[in-house]
């Protein structure tokens, strides 16, 4: 039953993936990469990825579809239609030939969910035995990402702060500064009279934001963590500012305050490690923090986890903002 | 059904053709994000596919004492950071694209060629 529920899963993100491709109104085609995401996250939720899915609900079917519908905004929304396709035959020749290569490689694969894989070899065994006598945490998956390998996580977190940064430096401009201001653009101004989405989207704003808090500070127990939370209640806050208006978003989280949660938060991350130095231990070796190592694990853990939130929602935001305020 | 074992990596190839195809063949600047998009999907599904144990679940021990089937959780670790940095790429790429529409009052990429060219 499964088997078969995910093969129609997986050829519904091939058909989804085509549509996008051959759609010429650019408005369905972002409607359509929404939809691909949260297939995508279905797939990965099958593959028993809890924490890989829910990231990719909330990042890929939320955020990503609201960012490519405020560039869009300032886009035209049509395609132009190339009456002369030039080249059309030769490159679906090859790209067919690539994927029939692909294909005919994939028989000398190890079949999916065969445990003698050797991807299953190598360290993943170690991950597994030693998370509860080292870091006594359920979560494997929250583990690896914020001790194990939390050298690569804080270096993703700068890429993600990085990518904020030039944005607001490409959208910003000379007269009004890097920051969006504070004004009502056209993008938000149509919601607000509407009733429906008005009145429920009201009420579930405080319970985007809770289980945004839950999946933060849960992350070590089940699936969840900085990068999902901070998408999360950077998603809500997005909700309220198309209801209400960019203005009234932008007067609860003023820009300044969202670059400080972006920049506090990744310099939390790297001051722990520092801490870790300054204690006598190795870079982000959190054992250091506290007289037991696995509480000093456990604490730097959360410490991190937290950091890494801050800085998702406010560059997340930031970004919105920035699209939400560029003039036409 | 042991075919069907690889279905998934069938479908990986395609995805990645399809994203590359809008790069290559489209000629609008958003569509090539899209496309892009899709492709750095199509590479996140194959890991999560590597990561899938039959009889598995995900990697949460609830209970150290009990004997489980974990899935792998180092594939699903690198990914998890690659969808927040892959929608990071996107908006900064998004940003030039609003750039390019305000200076050269179009997004298709032969007529920014043909209007580079004319100046």
């Amino acid at each position: 039953m499964l088997v078969i529920f995910s093969l129609f899963l997986l050829s519904m993100l091939v058909v989804t993936a085509i549509a996008i491709i051959r759609s010429e109104d650019l408005f369905s085609a972002v409607m359509l990469s929404g939809i691909f995401s949260l297939l995508m996250a279905l797939n990965f939720f099958v593959l028993d990825a809890a924490d890989v899915a829910l990231t990719e609900a909330a990042v890929g079917a939320g955020i990503s579809t609201v960012l490519l519908l405020g560039a869009l905004a300032l886009v035209p929304n049509r395609e132009r239609n190339s009456r002369r396709k030039r080249y059309t035959f030769v490159y679906l020749t090859t790209l067919s030939a690539i994927v029939l290569a692909i294909s005919y490689a994939s028989f000398d694969q190890p079949r999916v969910g065969d445990p003698a894989a050797p991807v299953h070899q190598h360290v993943a065994p170690w991950y597994l035995e030693k998370t509860p006598e080292l870091i006594d945490i359920p979560n494997v998956v929250t583990a690896v990402l914020a001790s194990f390998r939390g050298f690569d996580t804080l270096g993703e977190v700068y890429v993600v702060l990085t990518a904020g940064i030039g944005v607001l430096f490409i959208l910003g401009n000379s007269r009004t500064g890097v920051l969006p201001r504070r004004r009502e653009p056209k993008l938000t101004s149509s919601l607000k009279n509407h009733l429906i989405p008005r009145v429920v989207g009201r009420m579930l704003i405080p319970f985007i934001i809770l289980f945004g808090l839950y999946v933060q500070f849960h992350g070590e127990y089940g699936p969840g963590g900085g990068f999902q939370a901070g998408a999360i209640v950077a998603a809500g806050i997005i909700l309220y500012a198309l209801l209400e208006g960019e203005g009234a978003a932008l007067r609860v989280l003023s820009p300044y305050v969202l670059v400080g949660l972006a920049v506090g938060g990744a310099l939390l991350y790297l001051g722990v490690g520092i801490a870790c130095m300054l204690l006598g231990g190795a870079f982000l070796d959190y054992s250091v923090l506290a007289a037991d190592p696995v509480k000093g694990q456990q604490m730097g853990i959360i410490v991190i986890e937290l950091g890494v939130g801050l800085a998702v929602t406010g560059t997340l935001l930031s970004i919105f903002h920035a699209f939400a305020a560029r003039d036409q | 059904m042991e075919v069907l074992g690889l279905f998934n990596y069938w479908v990986f190839a395609a995805l990645l053709m399809i994203g590359f195809y809008a790069l290559i063949a489209r000629q609008n600047l958003f569509k090539k994000l899209l496309g892009l998009s899709i492709f750095q999907s199509a590479v996140f599904l194959l890991y999560i596919t590597m990561a899938k144990v039959d009889g598995g679940t995900a990697p949460i021990i609830l209970d150290p004492d009990l004997v489980t089937i974990f899935s792998n959780p180092l594939p699903q670790v690198l990914i998890l950071t690659a969808i927040v940095v892959s929608i990071s790429t996107t908006a900064l790429g998004l940003a030039i694209v609003v750039r390019i529409r305000e200076a050269y009052d179009t997004i298709e990429d032969d007529e920014i060629r043909k209007l580079d060219r004319r100046s």
